[in-house]
């Protein structure tokens, strides 16, 4: 086994059994990153894999939340809302990813931005069915039968078990030819073309899976607080996600769950100056961008290497990077 | 009909303003291919500068003006270029999105933590007392925003199109490698650019202190609005910038007047979602070539 699939059982491993002596607070706060992670990786393949920029990650988000939300006040399952959210984000990632295939960056970084600013303003002003600034409070956590989520741990247990189908579906898809074919298309677009990758539906499907996973985060990110409402969905939150998976190391698979971490649990150390927070962060992205390109997981991958240099020249790996 | 024609006159006069930020915004991408997220708070920066020197120091107002486009074509023109664009230029357009993300981030933040998270009032530079023409009423500070726009934006068309510095550019916008080879300093021009931006954002700043009070967070809106003005207009023209930014201003103060206020923002999106799809090079934009 390589380096990343040890490093992926073990991180399993762990994220069972530790949470179990937390407390609620703690708990609460490793399930959002958890959430966090499945978004983050969602937005890695679209932009650190395929190098297509989205900044309407909160966007495709909120399609999932609002879909658990508004179905389960009808008193429809749970994973019935899911799997709606994750089908309308990945549709609208398709329908946003077809100018992709024909413009360049600027243009569509500027798409995902109108984007995201048209659907907060949807979801603030569609009061019968988005309840307008004050959203949908109540939303109920997944229950099979006599089976109950309910509980903060039976939850996170919930949210874990998902984020592992992500992660393993997401390792499966990088190191198959679409894995390639993504990074092919990033490197150099008219050589992948020439090579005989299709753009046009590797582009779609790199943008369109990164929504889903969105979809998806948003779906657990609704019921892990209870309430939700427009403000959670802004443009704001979309560069947070993008300066996450940045600080993680763009196109590293271990990049998210590192960017999700630092992203969660450094505004917790510097609580109640939310500015303080916000000025460090950006300090880092542009220091990371001038000085680390690869993000913190470049810096590890530094520190691995130059301890390892004595006893073997090369490192081989399999995992998809 | 009157009614009509004032709010125009009023969104020709915000949709001034936008237009200079635009205009930098489109100088910065044709000549270094940077796309700056920073370009709301390249405004709100010196926007707090004139208030220092105006409003603190008391300086007269010419003096207060000429100091503040001083500090931002230093500090938002020269300075990001040297410690930031210059090393991540060889890089591709991503790299530079990102970080002018984290940049607009910093100088937003960092006004808030440590000047102010309250809006800063600014004194009217022109006259707010209404003009009659008929049935027609406009205010003084409308018609001097737009007369005040239109001669810098007409000193850097002459400039572009009458200099060698100005040829030297669009020599560069046009082919990078070969403006190089003819022997251009291209790293010298892009210098340039960023020092003009930065002029142009203080103006527009100095412009709409007045109108908007001074805030930390207003840079997110006004960068916008300049985005929406350059892809409109045509993301690698001056004058689509220009055109871009007018039809921004008064489409927003119509239908904030005429439809609805709630969605003031969303009409200009709609315009540019259609010029996506329709006209992606922009209204009065030329198609670009494949490049990376």
């Amino acid at each position: 086994m390589t380096r990343g699939r040890w490093g992926l059982m073990a991180a399993l491993a762990l994220s069972v059994v530790v949470p179990l002596g937390l407390d609620q607070y703690k708990l609460y706060v490793l399930s959002l990153t958890l959430v966090y992670v499945i978004l983050a990786i969602g937005l890695n393949l679209t932009l650190g894999y395929a190098g297509q920029i989205s900044l309407c990650h909160a966007a495709f988000m909120s399609f999932g939340s609002y879909a658990v939300a508004i179905l389960g006040q009808h008193g429809v399952a749970f994973e019935i809302g899911l799997v709606v959210g994750v089908a309308v984000a990945f549709a609208w990632g398709l329908v946003l990813g077809f100018p992709a295939l024909k413009v360049k960056h600027h243009y569509l970084a500027m798409v995902t931005l109108g984007f995201n600013i048209i659907v907060f303003l949807v979801l603030r002003n569609w009061e019968s069915l988005t309840g307008g600034s004050f959203g949908i409070s109540n939303v109920a956590r997944p229950a099979w039968g006599p089976l109950s989520f309910k509980s903060d741990r039976a939850f996170y247990l919930y949210i874990l078990a998902w984020a592992a189908v992500v992660v393993f579906s997401a390792y499966w898809i990088l190191t198959s030819r679409w894995g390639r074919a993504f990074r092919a298309i990033r490197e150099n677009e008219m050589r992948a073309e020439v090579v005989g990758v299709s753009l046009r539906n590797y582009k779609l499907m790199a943008f369109a899976i990164g929504a889903a996973y969105a979809g998806m985060g948003g779906a657990l990110f609704a019921p892990l607080l209870g309430y939700i409402d427009p403000g959670a969905y802004t443009l704001d939150r979309s560069i947070q996600f993008l300066m996450m998976v940045v600080l993680g190391g763009l196109g590293r698979f271990e990049g998210p769950f590192i960017g999700a971490l630092v992203v969660t649990v450094l505004p917790e150390v510097l609580r109640g100056s939310e500015g303080l927070y916000l000025i460090i962060y950006a300090l880092a992205v542009i220091l990371m961008m001038l000085f680390m390109p690869k993000g913190l997981v470049g810096l590890w991958d530094l520190a691995w290497r130059s301890s390892r240099s004595r006893t073997s020249p090369s490192i081989s790996s399999a995992s998809p990077r | 009909m009157a009614d009509f024609v004032q709010l125009s006159v009023a969104g020709v006069s915000i949709g001034a303003i936008y237009a200079m930020a635009a205009i930098g915004f489109v100088l910065l991408w044709q000549t270094s291919n940077t796309i700056n997220f920073a370009q709301g708070e390249f405004v709100v920066l010196p926007a707090f500068a004139m208030v220092l020197f105006f409003v603190i120091f008391r300086l007269p107002f010419a003096a207060a003006m000429l100091a503040t486009v001083l500090v931002s074509t230093l500090l938002l023109g020269w300075g990001v270029k040297q410690l930031l664009v210059t090393r991540l230029l060889r890089m591709g357009v991503l790299p530079l999105v990102i970080a002018t993300i984290g940049l607009s981030l910093l100088i937003r933040y960092s006004l808030q933590q440590f000047w102010t998270p309250l809006a800063l009032p600014f004194p009217a530079i022109f006259s707010r007392d209404p003009i009659r023409l008929g049935t027609i009423v406009v205010s003084l500070e409308e018609i001097g925003n737009i007369v005040f726009a239109a001669v810098v934006i007409g000193a850097l068309q002459l400039f572009i199109t009458r200099t060698k510095l100005g040829w030297a550019m669009q020599a560069v916008a046009q082919n990078r490698t070969l403006a190089s080879v003819l022997g251009i300093n291209v790293s010298r021009l892009v210098t340039i650019t960023f020092m003009l931006n930065a002029a142009l954002t203080a103006v527009a700043a100095i412009l709409i202190a007045p109108v908007y009070l001074v805030k930390y967070d207003i840079g997110i809106g006004l960068g916008l609005k300049a985005f929406y003005a350059a892809i409109i207009g045509g993301f690698n023209q001056i004058r689509g910038a220009l055109l871009g930014g007018l039809l921004v201003g008064v489409v927003e103060t119509l239908s904030a007047a005429y439809i609805s206020s709630h969605f003031r923002d969303a009409f200009a999106l709609v315009i540019l979602i259609a010029v996506l799809l329709l006209k992606p090079e922009g209204i009065w934009g030329v198609k670009e070539e494949w490049a990376s």
